[in-house]
């Protein structure tokens, strides 16, 4: 294969018995079903193309590839003839160069002529081909019918369409259909008049059903589609590869740069978790790391009621060095404790441990992982043995049957919903278990085989009734269970599940789900083919959280479904590097790769690396070290890049412990709400301003690029490095790789990452191995990691977050695709023009019952809080369910979400919360006063004191 | 049995493709969308007996070991429609387990091209696809699937009740059996007549026809619909055979015949046959989208009186490339045997590829209506 990842070969790769043909006379061999297009650019003789591109099936419009074939009539196009045995293929003759400068010479009369001052310009296919074709004369003059004066639509706040410059190739359209699979552009009109339309003729961009994933921007061979950034930036001059900052895919990109500044971010086509496809975060929405939000200088302060001072690295350092000194000399060792940041890189995460266990000397070190995917480290452990999911990505493409529970890939995960809908496109069948109507029940050209809209809380109930159906209906892959299980283990767990009261016809009452359509699904998950599951904090952030996992994985292995390609149990992780962070010993009882801290062997192996005796008790969790602050002992903390007062449960228990510590240390890109609360502020550095490495949710370790300064003049790793050195750790790393050298060294799923590794192959799944040196795509293969799988029994156990006729709804909670998480990058992007403000969403049924109508302002209010947002009607909530998202902080919608956890992991029940809703008059009261406070503890002295 | 939907391709080869394609599900399709101008011989046969197509239909299906079939029939032909709908009916039980169903069509000329045939049957825009993949092969949703014309599938019957030999036995060359052909224009005797392959283009115009309505002298003779060739009265030994014509640069497609007496002006007739591709286009290649309308500005510029000067834009000083000279008629007549060429080698469908044969015979046979000097009769 050609060395430029970027090349362009016209049509995509296709694998078959080798072909022998020959092309202008070379011999040349390609697999069956290559297209001549291709087989002709392997070779080096590239043919003409406009409409074709290797992202897309070839569509054979433009017409300016054609060839000669001995012994075929007329001139084939190339991309559209596929290779056969002893074939004779000339690409360039007298008759096709006249052929296709007469097409060219089309083109170019109804095209501006004013290339110099195009965006595009020297980026154009258009151009190229015009080039490569030698056209010199357009003999049709340029008064001809035309489309120049077509109006140009800038809707979208990040790419133009200016259909004047449009050649109608379609890519667009093909783009949209087949990469992502939203069916948002179709041509319009026939004949001269065909033109690129978003949906209906009347629709822009902005208003049509366009996700602005950009894969269109992507694969328009013109200006037509182009990115803002470049309209005003220019064509970028070099390009660095990384990693995607926002959620678990992982997508790879091509930073494209000129300078110091990011022209545009290009999904990249080798990349191995997204296959050049991106979503319009990681695409466009990186326009946080230059706004003006952004703190570039250290900040210390005695008193939160106090401004904020702006000090010297140096000082700030030895200020916070010498507090948490203060605090552990008078409250004791235990009284101070870290939080490191899944969307840090690994190397980061490893450090903030380290700081923790070797530093502070105990093991109070947690992770905002705690608050969504704890459970499933937990769940996976127990059952299969490793805390991860089981298959790569590419995987997807081998199922028959995808179950999706407690997940909405289309807005969380979008570049996987996308290859996941492509393979539902196929033909595989969907089934999906969530209270809400996602998108995914139905989108175009995909509906699920089933939805099973449940109660929220009652998944253990429902997974459990499919078990019973499964092993009652005889279902079960007895011989894999016999092989691969603890028989005994399993016996049991077939006892349990087959009992009567677990039957979907009882369990009914509970999920509210009929119970033909849980036995429907169950047969099919069980009995058509290959069957996969993926999954989210739907089901994680539950009181029974690691029960779910724990059913999940009893599902998949008693149907055989693991340890192949197109099955498996699949997190589906939300932040960047949620992965990453709990590999990397993020929690109070585990060093890196999962080893308990009471384990002696583990314990001895990092204290001879690193000079230090460490603490054999776990550490506090983080609801632990604020109950613990609220009684008065535990005064200090160091939180990278985590904003837990608006993303942890119960805000005013978040808020009442942070306010009893002395010194809190936010190290983070923006003043976030919990910095209001802080003494010690660290400006923090974007993914672009550092190296690293970050685990997307197949376990893959991508590598994390620096194409810019950090702003404040430190990566994040050489902050922690310099805390630690302040408190006298005498820390030493010249590079992030060589943390990952410690990493490696320390870390026995690691052993054999190193940058280097990274570097010739582009990322590596874990564990990575003597026995597995370049990665372990698919996990369990011949035996599960813990010997023989193990069955472990769920019993449903209903929430103490119960309705009652003071809070007779339910709350759940998501987001949305334009938006991330607590929304502190996205929320200072353009990507607000598609979400301006939470919503909650309500039934129609219930909205009439409270006098609502969408668009009002209702007061939403739990046992913990209360708060308020404008209501959106619709029947994609159940009756008695409601929604929210959670990005914006007016809205602080954990203002309402309670204390109740998962019983194993303290992961908290953000979805399912006892609420009411009732109309009101605007922003309650709390959240006035909350943002009254939070103005005034955001002010900053004037670094240098007025003459 | 060639097919007589417009391409000629056997029958036979197409359903063998068919037959053996894997796969369980495989479709009939039958093409009754008859857009030719001056043609009728589907409705005829649509009208007057629905039977033989429909058991035309279920032989097929049989003979590949398809399910399901339709019939995509043109919305202006309610008719048709009407006793289609009564025959399916009928003969429901008698083509059991085989399934017809009766699918109206979108009203466009494109639609007639039988992949975008498929595309309008499965719900899409009529937009032609890239062939490979084969209908045979993957054809309606992707399935194996047999597309022949009305004619091709209502012979079937009379075939196998007669015997190949026997339908062999009538016709010329390749050309076997018979052929409806639809006389219509400035001619005596319109209508339909049925006869063998092998009737020169003269004995079909004079003889059955009985020259023209108006009694001026033939002047042109269109075969094969609004993208056949026009043929001069010196080429009426031609005769009608798919070979022979093909070899004249001129089609038989679906036989209509269309006459012009010495009135016509064969310059707007080629003009006709560019707006008549550029109004039909699918829009799909480049060719035939913007080269249709290209070839209508050229065909008025040369109607004007020739030549072209300079535009605006190309004496802007800016424009340094361009060749701002005057062009003359003869560059412009270049100019279009040059799109004719591109349109002819380079368009995806004959749609686009065949709209030359009407513009290159105009231009070929009557100079002199383009303001060329007459040409010299070319022996044949
Ligand atoms: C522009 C265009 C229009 C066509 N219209 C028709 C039509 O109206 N009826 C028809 O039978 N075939 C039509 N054809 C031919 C079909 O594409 C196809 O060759 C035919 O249906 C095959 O059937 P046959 O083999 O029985 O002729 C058309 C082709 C083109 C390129
Ligand atoms: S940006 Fe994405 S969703 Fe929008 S039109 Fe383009 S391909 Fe479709
Ligand atoms: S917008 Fe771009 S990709 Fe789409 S049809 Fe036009 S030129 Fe092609
Ligand atoms: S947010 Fe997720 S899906 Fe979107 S580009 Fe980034 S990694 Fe990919
Ligand atoms: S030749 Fe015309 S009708 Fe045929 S595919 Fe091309 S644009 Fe469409
Ligand atoms: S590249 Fe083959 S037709 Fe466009």
């Amino acid at each position: 294969m050609a060395a430029d990842p970027e090349a362009d070969f016209g049509t995509p790769a296709r694998h078959g018995a080798p072909v022998r043909l020959t092309i202008d006379g070379r011999a040349v061999t390609v697999p069956e079903g290559t297209s001549v297009m291709r087989a002709a650019a392997l070779a080096d003789a590239a043919i003409p193309k406009l409409c074709a591109t290797d992202t897309l099936e070839s569509f054979g419009s433009c017409r300016l590839c054609l060839v000669e074939i001995e012994g075929a009539r007329g001139t084939p196009a190339s991309c559209t003839t596929p290779v056969r045995e002893g074939m004779v293929v000339a690409t360039q003759t007298e008759r096709l160069k006249k052929l296709r400068r007469g097409v060219m010479e089309l083109y170019i009369s109804d095209h501006p002529l004013d290339c110099l001052t195009c965006s595009a310009n020297n980026d154009c296919e258009l151009q190229d081909q015009a080039a490569a074709v030698g056209l010199r004369d357009v003999r049709y003059g340029y008064d001809g019918a035309n489309h120049l004066d077509a109006p140009a639509d800038v809707s979208n706040p990040y790419f133009d369409f200016d259909p004047a410059k449009c050649i109608v190739c379609s890519r667009c359209v093909r783009a949209c259909d087949e990469v992502q699979g939203t069916f948002a552009l179709t041509i319009d009109g026939r004949g001269f008049a065909s033109k690129v339309s978003a949906g209906m003729p009347e629709d822009d961009f902005l208003n049509s059903e366009c996700v602005s994933c950009g894969a269109c921007v992507a694969a328009c061979p013109t200006a037509t589609l182009n990115e803002k950034a470049v309209a005003e930036i220019g064509t970028p001059q070099r390009a660095v590869v990384t990693t995607c900052a926002y959620c678990g895919v992982g997508c790879s990109f091509r930073a494209e740069m000129r300078g110091e500044e990011v022209v545009r971010m290009v999904p990249a086509k080798d990349g191995k978790a997204n296959r050049g496809h991106s979503c319009v975060k990681g695409r466009f929405a990186y326009g946080y790391a230059h706004h003006g939000d952004r703190i570039t200088t250290p900040m210390i302060r005695a008193s939160t009621a106090d401004p904020w001072r702006p000090v010297s690295w140096e000082e700030a350092f030895a200020y916070a060095a010498s507090e948490l000194q203060r605090i552990q000399a008078t409250y004791g060792r235990q009284a101070v404790g870290g939080i490191s940041s899944s969307r840090c890189t690994n190397e980061e995460t490893f450090l903030v441990q380290k700081l923790v266990r070797a530093g502070f000397g105990n093991n109070n070190i947690d992770t905002c992982a705690r608050v969504c995917h704890s459970p499933t480290g937990y769940g996976l452990k127990a059952t299969f043995g490793t805390s991860a999911g089981t298959q790569d990505f590419d995987s997807v493409a081998d199922a028959d049957v995808i179950l999706v529970i407690g997940a909405n890939p289309t807005d969380g995960h979008p570049v996987f919903a996308s290859r996941m809908k492509s393979r539902l496109r196929q033909g595989a069948k969907l089934i999906v278990i969530d209270p809400r109507r996602i998108d995914l029940v139905r989108t175009p050209h995909v509906e699920a085989a089933h939805h099973l809209p449940l109660q929220p809380g009652t998944n253990v109930a429902l997974l459990t009734a499919m078990a019973h159906v499964i092993v009652t209906e005889g279902l079960a892959d007895e011989a894999f269970v016999a092989a691969r299980c603890d028989m005994d283990e399993y016996r049991e767990w077939a006892a349990f599940v087959a009992e009567p009261r677990h039957s979907p016809e009882v369990l009914e009452a509970v999920t509210r789900v009929p119970a033909a359509n849980v036995r429907a699904a169950a047969r099919l998950y069980a009995t058509g083919g290959n069957a996969a599951i993926y999954y989210g904090l739907g089901v994680t952030e539950h009181s029974q959280g690691s029960s779910t996992v724990m059913a999940i994985a009893n599902l998949a292995m008693a149907t055989g479904n693991i340890g192949r390609p197109g099955v498996g149990v699949n997190p589906l992780r939300g932040q960047n590097n949620v992965q990453g962070a709990c590999d990397m010993g993020s929690f109070p009882h585990e060093l890196s790769g999962y080893r308990h801290i009471a384990g002696a062997e583990g314990r001895r192996l990092f204290e001879g690396d690193w000079g230090v005796s460490l603490d054999p008790e776990p550490g506090l969790r983080i609801p632990n070290m604020l109950d613990a602050a609220v009684d008065g002992v535990f005064k200090g903390i160091y939180i990278q890049g985590e904003d837990i007062l608006q993303s942890d449960p119960n805000t005013k228990h978040v808020l009442a412990g942070l306010k009893a510590m002395e010194c809190v240390i936010v190290h983070d890109l923006f003043l976030n709400e919990t910095a209001n609360y802080a003494h010690v502020f660290f400006p923090g550095s974007t993914f672009l301003e550092k190296d690293g490495t970050f685990t997307n949710a197949e376990r893959r370790i991508q590598r994390v690029r620096k194409v810019m300064s950090p702003l404040a003049g430190l990566a994040d790793w050489e902050v922690t490095v310099g805390l630690a050195n302040a408190l006298g750790l005498q820390w030493s790393y010249g590079h992030p790789s060589e943390i990952m050298d410690e990493i490696a060294r320390l870390t026995p799923t690691f052993a054999g990452v190193s940058y280097a590794l990274l570097e010739t192959e582009g990322s590596l799944q874990w564990p990575v191995t003597e026995a597995a040196p370049a990665g372990t795509p698919v996990m369990h293969a011949d035996h599960f990691v813990r010997g023989k799988g193990k069955f472990v029994i769920t019993d449903y156990v209903p929430t103490d977050e119960k309705t009652g006729p003071r809070y007779p709804l339910l709350l759940t909670t998501g987001r949305i695709l334009s938006q991330y998480n607590v929304g502190a990058q996205t929320r200072r992007t353009r990507n607000t023009v598609w979400h301006e403000a939470d919503v909650l969403e309500i039934h129609p049924f219930d909205a009439e019952n409270r006098g609502l109508a969408s668009g009002d302002w209702a007061r939403l209010a739990s046992r913990a809080g209360e708060t308020s947002l404008r209501v959106l009607v619709t029947d994609r909530v159940a009756p008695g369910v409601v929604y929210t998202t959670f990005h914006h902080p007016e809205t602080q919608a954990n203002v309402v979400t309670t204390e109740h956890s998962d019983w194993a992991t303290n992961c908290p029940e953000y979805k399912v919360t006892a609420v009411e809703v009732s109309p009101s008059n605007g922003p309650s009261d709390w959240q006035a006063r909350y943002q009254a406070a939070a103005d005034r503890a955001r002010r900053i002295e004037p670094a240098e004191p007025a003459e | 049995m060639r097919g007589r939907g417009g391409a000629g391709f056997p029958a036979g080869i197409k359903w063998r493709t068919v037959a053996e394609a894997a796969g369980p599900v495989k479709y009939i399709v039958c093409n009754a969308d008859e857009g030719d101008s001056g043609t009728f011989a589907d409705r005829m046969v649509m009208e007057g007996d629905p039977f033989a197509l429909i058991e035309g239909m279920a032989i097929a299906a049989f003979a590949v070991g398809a399910q399901k079939g339709f019939i995509y029939v043109r919305s202006e032909y309610p008719d048709a429609i009407a006793k289609l709908d009564v025959a399916i009916r009928l003969a429901a039980e008698d083509i059991a387990p085989f399934r017809i169903e009766l699918r109206v069509g979108a009203g466009a000329y494109i639609c007639g091209e039988e992949t975008s045939l498929l595309n309008s049957l499965e719900g899409k825009r009529g937009e032609v696809r890239a062939k490979p993949p084969l209908p045979a092969l993957q054809g309606l949703f992707g399935k194996p699937t047999v597309v022949n014309n009305v004619l091709t599938l209502a012979a079937v019957p009379h075939i196998l009740a007669d015997g190949a030999e026997g339908y062999a036995a009538l016709g010329t060359g390749r050309s076997r059996g018979t052929m409806p052909i639809q006389l219509a224009g400035n001619i005596k005797h319109g209508g339909l007549f049925e006869t063998a392959f092998g009737l020169t283009l003269g004995e079909i115009v004079n003889d059955i026809g009985g020259g023209t309505a108006s009694g001026r002298p033939v002047k042109a003779v269109q075969v094969g619909g609004p993208l056949g060739a026009y043929l001069p009265p010196s080429m009426f030994h031609l005769p009608f055979d798919y070979e022979a014509f093909a070899a004249a640069d001129a089609l038989i497609g679906h036989a209509g015949v269309v006459v012009f007496d010495d009135t016509a002006d064969m310059l707007a007739q080629a003009r006709f046959s560019m707006a008549f591709t550029a109004a039909e286009s699918c829009g799909k290649c480049t060719p035939c989208r913007i080269g249709a309308v290209r070839g209508v500005e050229l065909i008025d510029r040369i109607a004007a009186g020739g030549g072209r000067a300079a535009g605006p834009l190309e004496r802007l000083p800016q424009m340094r490339n361009v060749n701002a000279r005057p062009r003359s008629l003869e560059e412009e007549i270049g100019l279009l045997t040059d799109l004719c060429e591109t349109m002819k080698f380079g368009s995806l469908c004959a749609l686009g590829g065949f709209a030359p044969y009407p513009v290159m015979s105009a231009l070929c046979h009557w100079p002199q209506d383009f303001g060329l000097a007459p040409a010299v009769e070319a022996a044949q």
